[in-house]
């Protein structure tokens, strides 16, 4: 069964159902699919969108390595891996990565490495709009994002 | 040696645009000489790469350390630590 390996990134909404009929429909071989949604956030109110920048080319590419790492390690049967860019305001969607694989964990397991890795790798900066006009910052990295990553290194 | 350089979020509203072709001297061999380079460009560069080891660098969109050489590279990307997803 030939692998299924999707990357993308827009500025458009996707829609997490065409993805898992990507990974699944014909597919009998599949026996779990995992997505994880990433949704914009407005901070108890405090903001009122966020805006994302990514470097053009690269974040593809980065996400292309990503994903071939996270099916190799977890031989998973399919992979897609969805970053939106632009403005996008809360309870819209920012990212997406469905894993399907034989059996649960490693589906699990991959979607999770894929999002470690895409938090601390893929070239995708993420800036403020303060609900009340105020001039927005843009966002700190997190130790703790490269505390999720690097536990995939020391197993 | 002529190389495109390419700056993203604060790095490139510090130094006040997106990209730029630059002559490196000869001199400048790796990521960690460009970073140090820039900073002498003006205070816009300085201010920008005030703490260089904080800077992540890709060359040709592939992540580097700033030990790696840089001789033959097209573009080099220079940005702040990643907060996407």
């Amino acid at each position: 069964m030939s692998l299924t390996l999707h990357i993308a990134v827009q500025h458009e909404d996707f829609d997490p159902s065409v993805e898992a009929a990507r990974l699944t429909e014909g597919r009998p071989g599949v026996g779990a699919l995992v997505q994880f949604t990433g949704f914009c956030r407005n901070e108890g109110g405090r903001l009122s969108a966020l805006e994302l920048e990514h470097y053009p080319g690269m974040a593809e590419a980065e996400l292309q390595r990503i994903a071939e790492d996270a099916v190799g390690r977890f031989s998973l049967i399919g992979l897609s891996v969805i970053h939106r860019y632009g403005k996008i305001m809360p309870g819209e969607r920012i990212v997406l990565v469905s894993a399907t694989s034989s059996h649960r964990q490693a589906a699990f397991d991959g979607a999770n490495y894929v999002m470690d890795f895409l938090k601390t790798a893929a070239p995708f900066w993420k800036k403020e709009h303060n609900a009340d006009g105020s001039h927005g910052a843009w966002v700190a990295a997190k130790d703790e994002d490269d505390s999720a990553r690097d536990k995939w290194v020391k197993e | 040696m002529s190389v495109k350089l390419v700056y993203f979020a604060w790095v490139r509203e510090k130094i006040g645009k997106g990209e730029e072709e630059l002559d490196l001297p000869a001199e400048v061999t790796t990521v960690g000489e460009l970073l140090a380079y820039l900073k002498t460009l003006g205070e816009e560069y300085d201010e920008a790469l005030k703490f260089p080891e904080a800077i992540r660098v890709a060359l040709n969109q592939e992540h580097a350390h700033h030990s790696e050489k840089i001789a033959g590279v097209r573009e080099i990307g220079i940005f702040p630590p990643m907060t996407g997803g």
